[in-house]
């Protein structure tokens, strides 16, 4: 079984962005950048499914710039074996679009499987997975906690907001993940050495065949409205005055 | 402008999140239809002709729908769309899951989590685990919505006289199977909508010593939430997670114990409107967003404060 992985290059998560002066977009001049956590436990289930023997390779992609091969050779390093770099100079497309690159790339390669985060934490958009599926009419799964690959199907455990579900997805099948799919791996450095040897083709959007088109226009980007820090009280008696009298909460 | 939401809800009742979104639904303006999807739902509908300010409610009653499968419904919501300017749906668990499969389907982009409305085409969302709100200007034929409940009011759930149109199309889902569901019962006030929420963090320690969180929020008829560590620990409930990747709330009040205050724990409630901390570190973030704090073990503080409320 051959899966492939979208990954996506964002801030690292423990950044704290801030906005442009001119409102025009978060300042992510000479910040941290990493894999998406989501895709980082995307990647780590491909892996685990084929020390498992269910997955016999593991194709990362990505749509980005020149710099998102950093996370590609990241992947590489847990256990992918190849990686596929769709290079586009504008790093804001739109899902849509970045859904039709991917169904390009998931019909040129035929996986059973197709592995992506639930969500990017830059955009917080939770929608690419979901698109592609519709454009491949292929079954979804999103929000992933667990995983079994049985004959021709994947057995997915969904985390949903009353608590589980499970589905049976006749394969090939869509899953996004979620945080408690698996911990990811640390990589060790021979592995990253591996990773670098291992093969990186590179397209664009018009080798493809889909044209760049947007239908989201990014007005303006603002600070959200500052808490203002409160007060420390001294005793739980003071915070019960505090919320009945002040607050007038309880 | 004609519009239509997607209502959340469980073949029994309406879910609250759907009343949030149809306030979104009017701040954009124009008539406005509910669709109830599911099997066995005609209570459901029932409900939803009584919101004020409803047009029409279209039902689909099939067992087809039975268990909001994205696979099939996704395909009755796209035909159905095609009669409107804006589908709106809560984004919850289920709209995140169906919305987007609606959008590709016709060839459209989503605006997910808005948390204002502009205009008929332009609407705010939070991005960056909410440290950053984007304006947004769609220019798709048909604008797909998802709503975050917390940043509009509930649409009054009574005085609505709305038609009842039923929809024949059926969609069966060939690829996707219902195996089971493992859905979480409890008394307390559901987490998102409730008018106070107590959330243990790792600090907590285990499952076993969260029974000091659930006594604390059983005396404020309070709903519980938790940090993603404390998820990830076991300690509760993957429904429980309160976040940038979990739930958002925004009650009156919010209690924090044992949470240091990470910035995707903050994502999920720094918009409410009280916030108390409990936590033994005094430089712990948490405290740069609570309106009181208290630095204090929660194993006394927390009895305590259950005590003497
Ligand atoms: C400020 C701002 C606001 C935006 N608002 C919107 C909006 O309202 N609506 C909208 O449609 N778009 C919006 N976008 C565009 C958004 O960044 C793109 O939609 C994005 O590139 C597509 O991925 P996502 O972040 O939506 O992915 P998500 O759907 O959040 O990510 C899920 C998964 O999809 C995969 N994936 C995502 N991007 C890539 C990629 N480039 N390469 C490989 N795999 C990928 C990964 O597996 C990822 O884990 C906005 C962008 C910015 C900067
Ligand atoms: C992709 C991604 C998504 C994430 N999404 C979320 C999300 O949605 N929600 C979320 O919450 N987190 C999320 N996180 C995790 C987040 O970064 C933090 O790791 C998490 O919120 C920490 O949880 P905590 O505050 O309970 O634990 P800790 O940071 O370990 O804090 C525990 C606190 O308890 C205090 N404490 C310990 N013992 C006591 C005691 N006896 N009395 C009083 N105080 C005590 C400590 O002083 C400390 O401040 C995400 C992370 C990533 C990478």
């Amino acid at each position: 079984m051959k899966i492939v992985v979208a990954i996506k290059r964002v801030i690292d998560y423990s950044v704290k962005v801030r906005v442009k002066s001119d409102q025009s977009n978060v300042d992510l001049a000479n910040v941290k950048m990493a894999l998406n956590p989501f895709c980082e436990i995307a990647v780590e289930e491909a892996v685990r499914l084929k020390e498992a023997g269910k997955a016999t390779e593991i194709v990362v992609v990505t749509i980005g710039p020149k710099a998102a091969q950093d996370q590609i050779r990241a992947a590489m390093a847990m256990g992918a074996d190849r990686g596929i770099w769709v290079e586009t100079v504008d790093t804001e497309l739109d899902a849509l679009t970045v859904a039709k690159l991917l169904a390009k790339v998931v019909q040129n390669e035929q996986p059973q499987l197709v592995l992506l985060g639930k969500q990017a934490i830059d955009s917080d958009n939770n929608q690419t997975g979901q698109m592609l599926a519709a454009l491949l009419d292929y079954p979804q799964a999103t929000f992933a906690s667990k995983v079994v690959i049985e004959g021709n199907e994947a057995v997915v455990t969904r985390e949903i907001d009353g608590g589980l579900q499970t589905l049976g997805l006749t394969l090939p099948a869509i899953v996004t993940t979620d945080l408690r799919l698996n911990e990811p791996r640390y990589v060790k450095l021979p592995d990253i050495m591996k990773a670098k040897k291992k093969t990186l083709d590179a397209t664009t959007p018009e080798a493809l065949g889909v044209s760049l088109q947007k239908s989201i226009k990014l007005l303006k980007v603002e600070a959200p409205a500052e808490r203002q820090g409160g007060i420390k009280v001294e005793s739980v008696d003071a915070l019960i005055d505090c919320l009945k009298n002040k607050a007038r909460v309880i | 402008m004609n519009i239509l939401v997607i209502a959340e809800h469980d073949n029994q009742t309406l879910k609250s999140a759907t009343l949030n979104a149809v306030s979104a639904a009017q701040a954009i303006g124009g008539s406005i239809a509910i669709a109830v999807i599911g099997s066995g739902c005609q209570a459901v509908a029932t409900d939803a002709q009584a919101i004020a300010g409803v047009d029409k409610v279209l039902l689909a009653d099939n067992a087809a729908y039975a268990q909001h499968l994205a696979e099939n419904e996704a395909k009755l919501v796209a035909s159905l769309a095609k009669n409107y300017t804006h589908v709106l749906a809560p984004a919850t668990a289920t709209g995140k899951d169906l919305m987007p499969r609606v959008a590709a389907l016709l060839d459209a982009n989503l605006v997910g989590d808005v948390i204002a409305v502009v205009s008929p085409d332009t609407f705010k969302r939070p991005i960056y685990a909410g440290n950053a709100i984007a304006t947004v200007q769609d220019s798709d034929a048909i604008k797909l919505l998802t709503i975050r409940g917390t940043a509009f009011p509930a649409a009054a759930n009574t005085g609505g006289s709305a038609s009842l149109e039923s929809v024949s199309e059926v969609f069966e889902a060939t690829k996707t199977r219902f195996v089971g569901e493992e859905v979480v019962k409890s008394d307390r006030p559901e987490l998102t909508a409730a008018r106070i929420v107590v959330s243990g963090g790792r600090g907590v320690g285990s499952s076993e010593n969260f029974k000091v969180i659930y006594a604390l929020a059983d005396k404020l008829n309070a709903a519980v939430g938790a940090s993603r560590a404390a998820v990830d620990a076991g300690f509760v409930p993957n429904d429980m997670q309160v976040g940038q990747t979990g739930k958002v709330v925004a009650p009156e009040l919010y209690i924090a114990v044992g949470i240091s205050g990470a910035i995707q724990h903050l994502a999920g409630m720094k918009d409410s409107k009280v916030i108390v901390a409990i936590n033994k570190d005094p430089e712990a973030p948490i405290f740069q967003v609570a309106d009181y704090g208290l630095v204090a073990d929660l194993f006394s503080a927390v009895p305590e404060l259950t005590a003497k409320l």
